[in-house]
């Protein structure tokens, strides 16, 4: 198979189709087997962290190491020339003069298109803002497609702050190409927004509100966990009193199918009992290590082999 | 008095330049601010609420001793779709035709979305358009929201 990701800048899950997704899914398979060493030496991604990250930032840099290749970069803006009023269009030019990928989280919603408009060099999109993260969905992908042997035919609860999540609704926009059963389970006030809601009936995916888990917990073969995002929240009084309606406990998940795991984009809050961690269930650490082998792969395939 | 001969009275006519006919009413003050038609340094008269016999009330605009490119004229579209644009030389009109909607609109809206990059970056304004119906949806080519276009 051809590599249609060479040169390839990763903005928005939009613009991946099914086949370049499984390709990348296979790719890191394999390098979860047994990773390469040293094919990527002598090359050098630039982390461009204008916002804290934990696992994204470290686990790009991790996948590069690992590949032979190095890293430099930032994590926040401090000490920038961003701050002598430098944009983002300049700062990205340079960054891609010296660097062969460029991999880049940014607060505001845009921003990582601006920087593949001022650079040759391939940019990731780690972050921008509340619109898109296409790595950690492809990674979510990765660790469906691992724990089930497939993608197609499952039954996938989704729990959690429904409405603030950015993880959700890139998730649910890779899984239109694939034959899905979506169950939502949230507070009336934390629902899927109207706009995803149309996208779901666009894409004619099967999908149903509950706001009660155990209503669906039987159903499942992937529940996917959320943190209520109290940054959100102009609220306090709401974020406390939303924050405590839902919880993962290993009572709840008595009536739960054998082949179910639970996801979570991490980091978790109070919404999955730490007693879940050591049942069979649980799948979020995996789910985390998994990062490094999609991001391998990703950074391998971008930069042509 | 006819509508005919009345709007004769209301719009002089003009030697060179362009007409945006056919607006709907409180069209033309949005256009001329977004289209910043300040810029050309040219006359440019607004009509507003001028009777009309297919539309009942329209407005117009006039822009004096300079013609609209047809990118320019589509952008109209959004506004106003059954717009019409006239190209008057010599006081003779020399072409006349309805705008056609356009696929993308470059730098002359503003992202309504207040998170993203283009309205805290010097960058180019560029969104998609689609056509539903009566409503026209912009998708941002940034942030990626779609919105109505009245509210960009």
């Amino acid at each position: 198979m051809g590599n249609d990701f060479n040169k390839k800048d990763i903005l928005s899950l939009k613009e991946l189709d099914r086949d370049q997704i499984e390709h990348l899914l296979e790719r890191a398979a394999e390098y979860k087997k047994e990773m390469p060493t040293d094919i990527l030496q002598g090359k050098v991604l630039a982390n461009c962290f204008f916002e804290p990250s934990t696992r994204t930032r470290l686990s790009f840099d991790v996948a590069m190491q690992r590949l032979g290749g190095t890293t430099v970069g930032f994590s926040s803006d401090r000490g920038l020339s961003v701050q002598k009023g430098e944009t983002l269009h300049d700062t990205m030019k340079i960054m891609g003069q010296m660097a062969d990928v460029i991999v880049l989280r940014h607060p505001l919603e845009g921003a990582a298109r601006v920087a593949a408009d001022a650079t040759e060099t391939v940019v990731i999109n780690a972050g921008d803002g509340s619109n898109e993260h296409p790595t950690q969905t492809l990674l979510d992908l990765f660790s469906i497609q691992e724990c089930q042997g497939k993608i197609d035919g499952l039954n996938i609860v989704f729990a959690g702050d429904l409405k603030h999540s950015r993880t959700i609704h890139s998730l649910i926009y890779a899984l239109r190409y694939f034959d899905c059963r979506l169950f939502f389970v949230s507070p009336p006030e934390l629902c899927l927004s109207d706009e995803i809601c149309d996208l779901l009936r666009t894409f004619s995916m099967p999908f149903s509100f509950h706001t009660n888990i155990e209503e669906v917990m039987h159903k499942a073969d992937i529940l996917y966990v959320t943190r209520m995002q109290k940054e959100r929240f102009s609220d306090a009084e709401q974020y406390e009193r939303l924050k405590k309606s839902y919880r993962i406990n290993t009572r709840m998940l008595e009536c739960a199918r054998k082949n179910l795991k639970i996801l979570h984009p991490l980091p978790r809050q109070s919404e999955i009992a730490l007693e879940v961690d050591e049942s069979a269930f649980s799948y979020y650490f995996i789910q985390a290590e998994n990062g490094v082998y999609i991001r391998s792969a990703l950074l391998a395939m971008v930069l042509g082999l | 008095m006819s509508i005919l001969e009345e709007k004769q009275l209301s719009v002089a006519a003009i030697k060179d330049g362009t007409v945006i006919d056919h607006l709907t009413t409180r069209s033309a003050t949005r256009l001329a601010e977004v289209m910043r038609l300040h810029r050309y340094k040219k006359t440019v008269t607004l009509g507003l609420n001028l009777p009309s016999r297919s539309m009942g009330m329209k407005d117009l605009i006039k822009i004096e001793g300079f013609e609209l490119s047809q990118r320019e004229a589509d952008q109209i579209a959004l506004f106003s779709p059954q717009a019409t644009i006239i190209i008057i030389r010599d006081f003779k009109v020399v072409k006349k035709q309805k705008v056609k909607m356009p696929t993308e609109v470059k730098n002359i809206l503003h992202c309504a979305n207040p998170k993203c990059i283009t309205n805290f970056e010097p960058v180019r304004t560029h969104f998609y358009v689609e056509r539903f119906g009566q409503s026209v949806e912009l998708t941002c080519r940034f942030c990626e929201k779609r919105c109505l276009h009245d509210t960009v």
